[in-house]
């Protein structure tokens, strides 16, 4: 077991190094969620308004944020806005500025389209045996768009924490980057690497995949 | 706006976007292939491989495209096994390809209606008659939209082979951007190329999608 | 009998710990037109969806001519070759236009000639009223339409027997008549038929024989003169009325005037 590159990383702290590192995307896609969530709702709202210069507005923005590839985004905020404006942004505070403008697009469309998906009908049959709007909306509305929306919500939650990965991309010392750094103190052990990203690999998918799951039990259940 | 250097440099990019592109689509046309096989091996119910399949789904679903590529590229070398920079690349976006696809057939076969199923075996056609005449076609033109969606979403990954030693369009941009400076002028490039290795396949998807809605394809029963 | 067609012998079916079908016993003749009646849920479709090999039985054997039909699992197709089905819900195949749909059993399942079962079509499709529509995608027809497509699909495979699900149940009640008159001008052809409807009138104007089925057992059989004018057991009685309504001036009459609430 002592040959094994895997002991790298028992030795010493070099475990908790990693998911220190882990824990740094974890942290940034758990702010872009909680952000998301917040200006998404009013995104969506805003998609739903009467105005056709809001729904315009929300469209461009949203297929903006769908065209681009996320890490060029990124490079634009990081090195981009660094030099048109003088900002000097870390790579932590660029991340989230980008997966937030993304996180509200992406959540505000599916709030958007859990509203709209309720059939009429369900409206229209809870007023007419006289329930008031507010009665309808907090009955009838809600309930079934939150049954619609969370499965999908929790599968852009499981992507946006894929996609902090990238932040590698733009010097944040994430799980890649502290992985880097474990290999390299054990240039002694030949196939450290291996293991070491292999885990890495696996820690991404124990974090995931209960999300995933969740969301398709959820869907299964509320369907 | 430095002109000079951007045109001095379209060739740069060019043979950037070629590289990304390139690799991409060998990347998306072996995602297809890999979906394919693990879909019929799902709906087909070969033993063994359903499962394989079914957990490479999962695991390829939850991890991200950097994670993968860097343990294709430097960890797997470290126990013999050694792809270039390219087959990293392609095997890399395939692996995530492959699941993704795999989801797109897999749901477009479960859209077909049981009972299409049932009057294609009334006429007395075998089972192979009937999945070649009709089931497959109507899976294939309820999963085409998926699918295309998937090329884009692969295509976009592709900005993650900067990773590896190769010159795609971000690699370039790089290079560019550390060597001289100018860079509002990289980024501006950057994005412009994005827009037109992508815009041709976002609007032939549309297009697809459309004609396809129009012929009214999918589980459409209008009793 | 070298002229039956189909023989059921008291087969059993069950979904789920339910007895469906509980010992139903039939038996058609060729030329004979036998139709199903019954309340929902006794088992009328599930009979059917058996004889075609949609649904195994638990027990009991179905013979079509001189061979079992009942437990094969191999040939079903072969089988079903020589029996046709159309059910509620037609199932035209979307993606093909009518004549695709028309041929795609003849040619590919019986390896025909495409040219000589296209030209079969259209003369059926003429005997319908629907020569104008063989070139077109089944979305543009109206319910009525796709359902008489749907028998000629059936027909144009020769079966031996035709089996028919309450094709008309999900049908504007304006194009039930034009798909039933389609039903009879068959019978009338001499092709042996069993038919499940809910249609009453044209029940007793097409059948031979009437089987009454309630809870998966054949609780009346007889000629459509006896069933539907004197049926014999009371649940056959209280089956048939529940198709007629007491009239709302009726009852104010038999009610006498200021009767204290």
């Amino acid at each position: 077991m002592q040959d094994l590159g895997i002991s790298v990383l028992f030795r010493g702290v070099n475990f908790q190094r990693l998911l220190g590192g882990l824990w740094v995307t974890l942290r940034l896609a758990l702010i872009t969620i909680g952000l998301s969530c917040l200006f998404g709702l009013l995104f969506g709202l805003l998609m739903l308004s009467k105005k056709k210069i809001a729904k315009v507005f929300c469209r461009v923005w949203l297929e903006i944020v769908r065209f681009m590839p996320q890490l060029v985004l990124l490079y634009l905020v990081y090195f981009g806005f660094a030099r048109l404006f003088g900002w000097d942004l870390d790579g932590e505070t660029s991340a989230v500025i980008v997966f937030t403008f993304w996180g509200t697009a992406e959540m505000g469309d599916l709030i958007r389209g859990a509203l709209t998906s309720i059939p009429l009908h369900q409206t229209e049959s809870a007023a007419a045996i006289g329930l008031t709007k507010g009665q309808v909306y907090l009955y009838v509305l809600i309930p079934q768009t939150l049954r619609r929306l969370l499965p999908q919500a929790i599968n852009l939650s499981t992507r946006i924490i894929k996609t902090t990965a990238l932040v590698k991309m733009i010097n944040v010392t994430e799980v890649l980057k502290v992985g880097q750094q474990i290999i390299g103190q054990f240039y002694r052990q030949p196939d450290a690497a291996f293991w070491v990203y292999f885990v890495i690999f696996l820690l991404y998918f124990l974090v995931c995949w209960p999300f995933s799951l969740l969301a398709k039990q959820l869907e299964k259940r509320w369907a | 706006m430095d002109w000079s250097f951007i045109a001095s440099h379209v060739r740069d990019y060019t043979g950037g976007a070629w590289v990304t592109l390139r690799f991409g689509l060998y990347g998306v046309l072996c995602s297809l292939a890999l979906g394919m096989i693990c879909c019929l091996a799902r709906y087909f119910r070969v033993p063994v491989f359903r499962q394989i399949a079914a957990g490479y789904v999962e695991l390829a679903r939850n991890t991200p495209l950097l994670v993968q590529l860097f343990f294709l590229y430097a960890g797997l070398p470290r126990v013999g096994v050694r792809f270039s920079a390219e087959a990293c690349a392609v095997i890399g976006l395939t692996f995530l390809g492959g699941a993704y696809m795999a989801e797109a057939f897999r749901s477009g076969l479960e859209s077909v209606d049981k009972a299409q199923v049932e009057a294609g075996m009334c006429i007395g056609l075998t089972r192979t008659q009937n999945i070649r005449y009709v089931v497959f076609p109507q899976a294939l033109a309820t999963a085409v939209p998926a699918l295309f969606a998937n090329v884009i979403f692969l295509i976009k990954e592709t900005s993650v082979f900067s990773v590896l030693a190769m010159m795609d369009l971000m690699n370039v941009a790089d290079t560019l951007r550390t060597s001289g400076g100018r860079t509002v002028e990289v980024l501006f490039m950057l994005v412009a190329a994005y827009f037109v290795i992508l815009l041709p396949v976002s609007v032939i998807a549309t297009m697809v999608e459309r004609r396809l809605r129009y012929a009214g394809f999918g589980n459409q029963r209008s009793v | 009998m070298s002229d039956t067609i189909l023989r059921v012998n008291d087969i059993y079916k069950s979904f789920d710990g339910t007895g469906v079908l509980r010992g139903v016993s039939l038996e058609i003749r060729e030329g004979e037109v036998v139709v199903i009646v019954g309340p929902s849920g006794c088992g009328k479709s599930t009979l059917l969806r058996c004889i075609n090999g949609l649904e195994t039985i638990d027990r009991g054997e179905i013979w079509l001519q001189d061979e079992k039909i009942s437990g094969q699992v191999k040939e079903l197709h072969v089988i079903r070759q020589k029996i046709g089905m159309v059910f509620q819900s037609y199932d035209l195949f979307p993606h093909m236009k009518v004549m695709d749909n028309l041929l795609l059993g003849p040619t590919k399942a019986l390896g025909r000639h495409r040219q000589e079962v296209e030209q079969e079509a259209l003369q059926m499709l003429e005997r319908v009223g629907l020569k104008e529509k063989a070139y077109v995608y089944p979305r543009t027809l109206s319910g009525g339409q796709k359902q008489r497509v749907a028998l000629v699909r059936a027909m144009l495979m020769h079966p031996e027997i035709l089996l028919l699900d309450e094709i008309t149940a999900a049908l504007d009640p304006e194009m039930v008549s034009e798909v039933l008159n389609v039903v009879i001008d068959l019978a009338r052809g001499g092709m042996t038929m069993a038919i499940v409807t809910h249609e009453m009138r044209f029940a007793e104007a097409v059948a031979d024989r009437v089987l009454f089925l309630e809870e998966g057992v054949v609780l009346e059989e007889g000629t459509p003169e006896k069933f539907f004018h004197a049926p014999a057991t009371e649940r056959a009685q209280r089956f048939l009325q529940s198709f007629t309504y007491a009239s709302k001036r009726d009852q104010a009459a038999a009610k006498p005037q200021g009767e204290p609430l």
